[in-house]
């Protein structure tokens, strides 16, 4: 099921040039990265700094004002190859308190790309629990996935992105609400995932996992301060740069 | 001038008729068979209810009712969007009114039920369209679509007075007596295209109902299935029209469906589990209201909201277990699958 017909050497993430505002301000300014396949790269920067905006240009879901974000080698609004990118948001389910649904059907949803309007047969059923003891929850698979911990359900949609035979794994501050313990084995499991060859984009408030786990620190407020391994990360000034000129900048902001 | 295009529409209407010949045919055959059956149902265990016409369709609209509201409703209700059902209701309600205008003022014989599928299936692309422009459901268009349809209705229906006055409650509180051959036929219309449309789109609509910005990042198009769910409720809503009109016709989208999701752990279960129920407070429902010559729209969302009641409390009830289930095998979990 792996696309061999694309290029090798095509990168994962392509962003060039890549502007973006809500409005008038721009929330991305100018940013350009290249994610290769196998890298772990996490993205810090204050709040408001346009870093989930940034992951949901990578993905796709907004029209950049300028530039261009490629998925693949291709123009991601128009990329079709959708089951290649799996996707970990902050945890959705506030929105979905009651729905009843089961942590099974939730990671077959990653079959619903291959399906499409066919059939989901014992094959797709078999790799969505092969994805769930991956993640190490296939005993809870027959719960409803609203009565997880916060650190379960975050491993659930890795199972969904794992089901779906992602090669790249885009994660939005998964870890917010989940506790400590349980934090420091999430990330014990997508380094295991990067060892066997997952592209990773990690979204990460907690400034301290990104410099433990990941390969390479991308610092943002709005345009990019750094991009490179984190031991020389923390010899620059970019972090306070960074954080730095956001808190000089909200009084300003917050005036008329 | 009138009179000629009068005539003119009155061909029109039965060279119509007479090309969807074949399929209304076979319709007819299933629903005499129908009718039969129930006929000797009633005359084995001297059931005086089915002896009638009438009720025998009357069962065949509810039990189908029964199937296709809690059906879209589920989709609904996990996105918190059971008002949609409501405003477009409401907009039905014009669309029947539309039907009785033109039927007057034309002298042709249109369903008005037909109309309101069509009035209401514009008013949901509506509501759709808003909803894409301001980027979210809004209660205020939502409500403003309503009752731009309500008052619709209502000034056409007044202009129109006289003999329609009569025919409007009905439409409004629904009627198990009215339910005619040709409305009996409708219905089965509508449920086979809602039945084969959610089959279809059954993982499409999953995925957007529980988590719209993972569908779109997983190239479902999110926008057309929103447009076909609220499409399909227009449907749905004007085929339970019949029997509990149009003021209690979402309590059938909504009222099942919270019952189950008390019950029910997986969302195949909770679709499984709505239908069961609305099935139940159908089929009590019209024998209820035939027995105590009831309005049947309010009987069934009576017997409904019992139902809910009953399957809270059993809800609660196994939720206070859940500790003990907890420490139960895996293995049990499997076989419960």
């Amino acid at each position: 099921m792996r696309h061999d017909t694309d290029n090798r050497t095509t990168a994962h993430v392509t962003v060039d040039g890549l502007s973006f505002g809500y409005t008038a301000s721009p929330v991305v300014r100018d940013v350009s990265l290249t994610v290769e396949e196998g890298e772990y790269v996490g993205i810090i920067g204050p709040n408001g700094s346009g870093k989930s905006t940034l992951l949901q240009l990578v993905l796709g879901l907004h029209e950049p004002d300028r530039g261009d974000v490629r998925l693949f080698g291709h123009p991601s609004r128009a990329f079709v190859e959708r089951e290649r990118v799996g996707y970990v948001a902050q945890d959705v389910t506030e929105n979905t308190t009651e729905m009843p649904i089961t942590v099974a059907e939730v990671v077959l949803m990653g079959r619903f790309p291959h399906a499409g309007f066919g059939r989901i047969e014992t094959a797709d059923r078999d790799r969505a629990r092969e994805a769930l003891q991956t993640v190490g929850i296939e005993h809870l698979a027959d719960r409803r996935i609203t009565k997880l911990s916060g650190g379960q359900r975050q491993r659930a949609y890795i199972a969904r992105a794992l089901a779906s035979e992602a090669e790249l794994l885009v994660l939005d501050e998964p870890t917010v609400g989940v506790d400590a313990e349980s934090v420091a084995a999430f990330f014990d499991l997508l380094d295991d995932l990067n060892d066997d060859g997952m592209t990773i984009l990690l979204v990460e408030h907690d400034i301290g996992a990104v410099l433990e786990h990941t390969d390479r620190v991308l610092c943002l407020n709005r345009e990019v301060y750094f991009d490179g391994p984190p031991d020389e990360f923390v010899e620059t000034d970019a972090l306070e740069r960074a954080y730095g000129t956001d808190l000089r900048r909200q009084p300003e902001a917050s005036a008329p | 001038m009138t009179a000629i295009t009068a005539h003119t529409f009155a061909t029109a209407g039965s060279a119509l008729v007479g090309q969807l010949g074949a399929p209304t045919d076979a319709l007819g055959w299933l629903l005499d068979r129908w009718s039969d059956g129930l006929s000797a149902v009633g005359e084995t265990f001297g059931i005086e209810m089915l002896r009638y016409g009438f009720m025998h369709r009357a069962f065949l609209v509810g039990a189908l009712i029964a199937v296709m509201a809690p059906l879209i409703g589920t989709f609904l209700v996990h996105r918190q969007l059971a008002l949609i059902g409501d405003a477009l209701a409401h907009t039905a309600f014009a669309g029947v009114a539309v039907g009785l205008f033109v039927n007057a003022v034309l002298g042709v014989g249109v369903s008005p039920y037909l109309t309101a599928v069509v009035v209401a299936m514009i008013a949901a692309l509506a509501i759709e369209l808003i909803s894409e422009v301001t980027d979210a459901y809004n209660d205020v268009s939502m409500a403003i679509v309503l009752s731009t349809g309500f008052a619709l209705g209502a000034v056409l229906i007044s202009i129109n007075a006289g003999g329609l006055a009569v025919g409007v409650n009905q439409y409004l509180f629904g009627n198990l007596a009215t339910v005619s051959r040709e409305n009996a036929m409708i219905l089965i219309g509508l449920f086979l295209a809602i039945v084969l449309v959610v089959g279809l789109t059954y993982k499409q609509l999953l995925y957007v109902t529980f988590d719209e910005t993972a569908a779109r990042v997983a190239g479902v198009n999110v926008r057309w299935y929103n447009r076909i769910m609220t499409m399909l409720t227009a449907m749905v809503v004007v085929g339970a029209m019949q029997i509990m009109g149009v003021i209690l016709v979402a309590a059938m989208l909504v009222v099942p469906v919270a019952g189950a999701a008390q019950l029910a752990r997986s969302f195949r279960e909770a679709l499984l589990a709505s239908v069961v129920l609305a099935e139940l407070a159908v089929l009590a429902g019209i024998t209820l209201a035939y027995q105590y010559e009831a309005t049947a729209g309010g009987t069934i969302v009576l017997v409904a909201v019992a139902i809910y009641v009953i399957a809270v409390l059993v809800g609660k009830a196994k939720a206070s277990r859940e500790p003990a289930a907890e420490t139960r095998s895996i293995a049990d979990d499997r076989i419960a699958d």
